[in-house]
């Protein structure tokens, strides 16, 4: 699902690691809408487009539980490397994947 | 001794059911491998149509998941189909050149769905019912607005697929060939009625209709043209007219085939090495469409298999409609014939239709229609042969009637059951093996009177008679023997033992109650992470620090998430009292930030709704700097107190509720409970501020005042039961503290008061809060936890506590590269 995703033109350092918030998320508006970044309780790093395959729910807003997250709306849970919806939503659309690195404790987004 | 290799090809009911019941009758034996077309687990066809509907989701409708097969060591190949048997070499063939080899071969290859071979059946948007990729066909084009569907046959599943299409929002038509709805299953009177149901419920009828081409536009289905010249629109055609055996890799190996592939009595084809069960056979000149029968084969198969006994004789067909407040049953010959003898109940007021057809005195076949609680006993009837001569005269009133019990008491019924009447239909399960399973077993919950005898695993259908059955083996020892719920996915533990360990083990943290309980995920879930936050701030007030991460947003962010992503913010008005000050300072925010709707509460507040995510904390700043504070109504905790007027200004007031509802809210705001908890204070008993339809109601009465409890009006409607009577305004409000607190601690998260209070008793509740020194600790606990709780959230959030939450990360990338 995500192996049209473009190789990105440019890198854009968003912030540190530490400015999201441990099984937490922050979202960084875009010209396309909120990208959404998630940080996990292992200390790993998600990126999404921040609306959920279902109704569009902001998945920054949800809980983020091991390497997922559940939709504030309508509690969807999607899988935060995929962006596809888990269990009994499986195969439902998804919430695309946008690159993310992490350089030196920096997050940096890219832009496509 | 090396195992005998046994391969099943086919992993669809029929397939993994003859495996289960090898496996219980000589686990050692083989080892087995199965071929799967489909890419997935193996699960229940007949629950298609629920999922359809949107009852169910696949996951409650998987039977074996891939545990299953790794526990039994079944080498599973999914998605992957045989091509080829090689009956000489013992071998079978799939796809991507996978060759393995046998001593014993199972056939379940099912059936294929007929496609009538009408111009255009090869568009966009003609589908079958027959497997999960259907169904989600089916859904995505119920999606479209205005969307419409024509299903083709009027059968069993045509009508269970136009069902699920109307509860999808979608306007279904099922276009019939014959005048009779199900006629295979119903008579004339029995399908008028079932035609009118489903106009009810929005589904039309085509009946007599003949299907002459499918009209497409740009190769997408446009509608369906009938011979009398009509085109019925639709965006969606679905074929049901039928299935047919599928034999095609039987028959190029070479094995008798009919209209299916012909089996003897123990299932074996004309291959004594290679068996079939399901909807491919043909035994004794029979195909079968229907669960029950299958699974009599798969038992006849194993038996085979295993050296053991049984044979099988063919079938007893009965049906039900699994179309959700239709009720219909058919079995035998529901149409009588020669030499039978008919008898017919009628009652158009509830419409219900019932006849039941005699044969050499013996029940040969019955319809109902409205009302199929007997459906199980005549086909018992039917099956036994009983005769039934000498209770002819009320055999049509049903069980109860001609048991000569009262008609209203199920129990009774149930109980009056033979112990071999057959409970579970789809899986043949008798009364005496559920029974038995019980006692002799020691089970206690419906979960594991599935798991061991299989009665209501299947379609559900028998759900309540199998609780009956629990009920009426285990008396009063059902509740109390019931397992515990789990918390969730992430444990085995309830939520009271749960709470109750978090306190006699001093667990203080999330990490330490995840450890100590044997969580099996690494940071819970979006259902246990809320409720341990709950339970732990409960538990250790002023003690444990609050996890933001583990709350839902509306309690992360002070406000109610809507269904676009903006919040609605409610201030806290005291009791409901206003003034003009607060009024001013509300309609200046509405203003100041644009918010495009105000509207007064339930509850007696104002909710400003659809304000901007980034605009919460300074929206906050103004009605703080009127005096006002956080209404809490996105709170799993204190929500309102509603008041009337009282003794203030109402001729009829007997006291001061204005002044006691504003007294109890000062005191409680902010407090965190399991659910929401909402509060009444009405001054007589006319009761205007509602209160006996609150979690908790006060009424004032001339000798003081009742405290009510266990209300609600949201999904459930309910009113309050009185709790106790106390005679000063200081006794009231102790009183309720003192329950609230009671709820604090033995609710379970996300349980209203009113169901707290079906689960431990109003009895218990009353103990605790009418000893004074129960009443008097319970009143402190709160008063203790309430010191850390009556903190205005918005004020510290205005003052930059979590701005976070509200800022984005970075706006870097808001606008375009130049």
């Amino acid at each position: 699902m995500n192996a049209f995703v473009k190789d990105p033109i440019d890198w854009i350092d968003v912030g540190a690691i530490t400015d999201i918030p441990s099984r937490g998320a922050r979202r960084v508006p875009t010209p396309t809408g909120d990208v959404a970044i998630f940080r996990t309780g292992d200390g790993k790093v998600f990126a999404l487009k921040d609306a959920c395959p279902h109704k569009g729910g902001p998945l920054s807003q949800g809980i983020v539980h091991g390497h997922a997250v559940t939709c504030p709306l309508h509690a969807w849970s999607i899988d935060l490397a995929t962006g596809e919806p888990m269990g009994a939503d499986r195969g439902k659309g998804c919430a695309p994947v946008v690159p993310l690195e992490v350089r030196e404790g920096r997050l940096f987004l890219g832009r496509i | 001794m090396a195992k005998e290799r046994l391969i099943v090809v086919g992993n669809g009911m029929a397939g993994c059911r003859a495996v289960q019941e090898v496996l219980k009758r000589d686990p050692e034996r083989y080892e087995i491998t199965i071929f799967g077309a489909e890419p997935r687990v193996n699960y229940d066809r007949i629950m298609l149509s629920p999922v359809l509907a949107g009852e169910k989701t696949f996951a409650d409708i998987v039977i074996n998941d891939e545990a299953w097969y790794r526990d039994n060591a079944i080498t599973l190949h999914a998605g992957r189909a045989v091509q080829a048997i090689d009956r000489e070499a013992r071998v079978v063939r799939a796809e991507g050149g996978l060759e393995v080899g046998y001593d014993r071969l199972i056939l379940a290859t099912g059936s294929d769905p007929i496609r009538l071979p009408l111009p255009g059946s090869d568009l966009k948007g003609v589908v079958t019912f027959r497997d999960l990729d259907d169904v989600e066909a089916m859904v995505a084009a119920s999606a479209q607005t205005g969307a419409r569907a024509v299903v083709v046959g009027g059968g069993l599943l045509g009508i269970e697929a136009a069902y699920g299409l109307v509860r999808r929002g979608m306007a279904a038509t099922v276009v019939h060939l014959v005048d009779v709805l199900m006629e295979r299953q119903l008579d004339a009177s029995a399908g008028f009625l079932l035609a009118d149901a489903l106009a009810a419920k929005g589904v039309a009828t085509e009946l007599g209709a003949v299907s002459e081409e499918i009209v497409g536009l740009n190769g997408q289905v446009a509608g369906l043209k009938l011979k009398d010249g009509r085109t019925l629109p639709c965006d969606l055609l679905v074929m049901a007219v039928g299935i047919r055996p599928n034999t095609s890799l039987a028959k190029a190996a070479g094995l008798e085939v009919g209209r299916g592939l012909i089996v003897d009595d123990q299932m074996r084809t004309s291959d004594p090495r290679i068996s079939a069960v399901g909807e491919c056979v043909e035994h004794r000149g029979q195909c079968y469409g229907l669960v029950a029968p299958i699974w009599e084969m798969c038992k006849a198969l194993a038996a085979g298999l295993t050296d053991t006994a049984g044979d099988y004789a063919g079938s007893v067909l009965s049906t039900r409609l699994k179309v959700s407040g239709v009720d219909v049953f058919s079995a035998g010959k529901f149409a009588g014939g020669d030499g039978c003898e008919d008898i017919v109940f009628r009652d158009a007021g509830r419409g219900v239709y019932k006849r039941v057809v005699i044969e050499d005195g013996k029940v040969a076949g019955a319809v109902l229609f409205g009302d199929a609680a007997d459906g199980a006993w005549y086909f018992d009837l039917m099956r036994q042969n009983t005769p039934v001569a000498e209770i002819r005269e009320t055999l049509i009133f049903g069980q109860s009637v001609t048991e000569g019990l009262r008609g209203l008491d199920p129990s009774a019924a149930v109980a009056a059951l033979a112990d071999s009447a057959e409970v579970c239909g789809c899986n043949g399960v008798c009364k005496g093996a559920i029974t038995g399973a019980i006692v002799e077993q020691g089970l206690n919950t419906l979960d594991s009177v599935r798991a061991v005898t299989k009665a209501s695993a299947s379609c559900g259908s028998c759900t309540p008679l199998v609780e009956k059955l629990l009920i009426l083996t285990l008396g009063d020892g059902f509740q109390a023997q019931t397992g515990p719920k789990p918390v969730c996915g992430c444990t085995h533990h309830g939520h009271t033992e749960t709470r109750r360990r978090i306190v006699a083990e001093g667990l203080k943290s999330m990490p330490a109650v995840m450890q100590a309980l044997e969580w099996t995920t690494p940071d819970g879930c979006a259902s246990c992470r809320p409720a341990l936050n709950y339970y732990l701030i409960c538990a250790w007030p002023g003690d444990y620090q609050d996890d933001k991460q583990s709350r839902f947003i509306n309690e992360r962010v002070h406000a109610n998430i809507q269904k676009d992503g903006t919040y609605s913010v409610v201030p806290r008005m005291w009791g409901g009292m206003t003034s003009s000050d607060e009024l001013r300072a509300i309609a200046d925010v509405v203003d100041k930030f644009n918010i495009p709707s105000v509207k007064v509460t339930g509850g007696q507040r104002i909710d400003l709704l659809g304000v901007q995510k980034d605009d919460l904390p300074a929206v906050w700043a103004d009605l703080n700097a009127a005096g006002m504070v956080s209404g809490h109504a996105y709170a799993k905790g204190l929500r309102t107190v509603k008041t009337c007027v009282g003794t203030d200004w109402c001729r009829f007031g007997t006291q001061d509720s204005t002044g006691l509802g504003v007294r109890l809210e000062k005191f409680m705001w902010g407090s965190w409970t399991p659910a929401k908890v909402k509060l009444g204070v009405s001054g007589c008993p006319r009761n205007c501020a509602e209160a006996t339809c609150k979690d908790i109601g006060v009424i004032c009465v001339d000798s003081g005042y009742e405290i009510h409890v266990g209300g609600a009006a949201g999904l459930h409607i309910q009113g309050t039961e009185l709790l106790t009577k106390v005679a000063t305004e200081e006794e009231a409000i102790w009183t309720i503290c003192a329950v609230t607190q009671a709820y604090r601690e033995q609710g379970w998260y996300l349980e209203r008061i009113y169901k707290w209070m079906a689960r431990v008793g109003l009895d218990s509740i009353r103990a605790e809060v009418e000893d004074p020194a129960a009443r008097r600790a319970l009143h402190d606990r709160f008063a203790y936890s309430q010191r850390f709780s009556r903190v205005d959230p918005w004020a510290e959030r205005v003052a930059g506590r979590h701005t976070e939450e509200f800022n984005p990360l970075s706006r870097r990338m808001e606008f375009a590269p130049a």
